[in-house]
């Protein structure tokens, strides 16, 4: 499959980037690792005019921790997040999500930015970013602004970016300790799309109750969402078994899956219920290991 | 159609071209550089076929634009051989009997040469993990693991500085 004919530019700086956007205002598109936009090309589903292509724009990838949390670079590939030693030793949810996305060598190319540029419905990082409260930073000739991950993610392949903008970043906010998170994936062959994808992060009170919920899922609606019916049987219960089973049959009453190859409505929503009991054991355990 | 030039290196070799900007890599190997190991499957980032290496990382090059490749420097399954001799993942994967077709073969040992250059000493299920990304329809899997868990331990072991031992002779 070829792509239809466009033009390809590499900036060596944000700035040119972004001066890029402007001047071919709708026309342009911005590749990071590939892994998702040059399949649409193949398919002929996007035909942009201009790709501009990122690779050459320093500070791009970064990975670091400040005191309002983590910082993810849009060009940091899946590889980069799950390898990372601060990433390793605090954030274990996003080394779940990040090892179980596609294959290696979608790991090694495909990037954090792209995948949520993209919003594919069934991909991982929009859960995980959900999940975790995350806030995702968009560039403009103009400045910046920051969009909560809760309002990003706006229907299927549709986010908050604006035609001249460039994501390049997350921040996934530090969770009061103590804490634990997990991401919790139901592929039907190893390294598919999920057939549904949970992410949740729970923080304890001193009372052992749990004082704070977060739950995306993903693939179960037209775009990832918050699974606020979840988390709000979640909040205030002791983090056990009934908790989680009441979470569940709330995050399963609240998707809106479709009947599709990965099975039925019925079953996806019983599988909802399934993958958010286990990614809340998951997260409980993980955070009674910090009290 | 304009086309830019690139300078890239392929298989330690400088190579250049003027592609269209839309040539995928591995169109830019096969039908420009006339280098056919590498193959086309799916050609839609599923089966792996197609995988080479880019700066040392694996990557489907069906899913990688020629343009982006510039500067970069690139191994096929043709850079692997020395000469008359087989690398050792090329001979395990013979030993073993880790092909039927063979198609699938050229990504799968670019993909193991990866996977060993980070994990050397990689357990059964670490390689399963290494190659998911790699589609094999004729062996199952099973020949192509022994394959490379061959190799492993072939790459691991230090070079011999010895002489060839001399043929013990009849006297």
């Amino acid at each position: 499959m070829i792509p239809a004919q466009f033009d390809y530019v590499r900036p060596a700086a944000l700035h040119e980037a972004l001066q890029i956007l402007v001047d071919r205002q709708g026309d342009a598109k911005i590749l990071s690792g590939g892994y998702s936009l040059l399949p649409l090309l193949k398919l002929r589903l996007a035909s942009p005019a201009l790709l501009v292509d990122i690779r050459d724009i320093d500070g791009l990838d970064d990975i670091v921790e400040t005191t309002n949390g983590l910082r993810i670079g849009g060009r940091a590939t899946h590889r980069q997040i799950h390898e990372n030693p601060v990433v390793i030793a605090g954030y274990p949810l996003l080394v779940d999500a990040a090892g179980g996305i596609g294959d290696p060598q979608v790991r090694n190319w495909g990037t954090i930015g792209g995948s949520c540029a993209h919003a594919d419905p069934s991909s991982d990082w929009p859960a995980v970013l959900i999940a975790t409260n995350a806030s995702i930073v968009l560039h403009s000739v103009s400045g910046s602004r920051t969009v909560p991950a809760r309002g990003f993610f706006l229907d299927t392949f549709q986010t908050a970016i604006e035609p001249t903008e460039l994501l390049t970043e997350v921040i996934i906010p530090r969770a009061p300790r103590p804490s634990g998170a997990a991401y919790a994936k139901l592929e039907r062959r190893a390294g598919d799309f999920a057939t549904v994808g949970v992410a949740a992060q729970l923080s304890l009170g001193a009372d052992g109750r749990i004082s704070a919920a977060g739950i995306g899922l993903t693939a179960v609606a037209e775009a990832p969402f918050a699974a606020t019916g979840a988390e709000a049987a979640l909040v205030g219960h002791e983090p056990n078994e009934a908790t989680f089973q009441a979470a569940g049959i709330a995050a399963a009453a609240e998707s809106r899956p479709g009947t599709d190859s990965h099975g039925p409505i019925e079953y996806k929503r019983a599988m909802v219920k399934e993958m958010v009991v286990r990614a809340l054991r998951s997260a409980a355990t993980r955070a009674q290991a910090q009290r | 159609m304009t086309t830019q030039h690139i300078e890239l290196t392929v298989n330690g070799e400088a190579r250049e071209a003027d592609v269209e900007p839309r040539l995928l890599l591995v169109h830019l190997l096969r039908d420009v550089f006339l280098m056919t190991g590498t193959h086309i499957g799916c050609d839609t980032s599923n089966c792996g076929a197609c995988t080479v290496l880019v700066d040392g990382e694996s990557a489907k090059s069906c899913t990688m634009l020629a343009v982006s490749a510039e500067g970069r420097s690139i191994k096929t399954i043709e850079g692997m051989a020395d000469g008359a001799n087989l690398h050792a993942l090329q001979q395990a994967f013979w030993d073993q009997h880790g092909l039927q077709c063979g198609f699938c073969t050229p990504g799968m040992i670019m993909q193991a040469s990866w996977l060993l250059a980070r994990n050397p000493d990689p357990t059964d299920m670490e390689i399963r993990e290494g190659i998911a990304g790699n589609l094999c329809r004729c062996t199952g899997y099973v020949n192509i693991v022994k394959a490379i868990e061959q190799a492993a331990t072939e790459l691991r072991a230090p070079a011999s500085t010895d002489a060839p031992a001399e043929p013990a002779v009849a006297s």
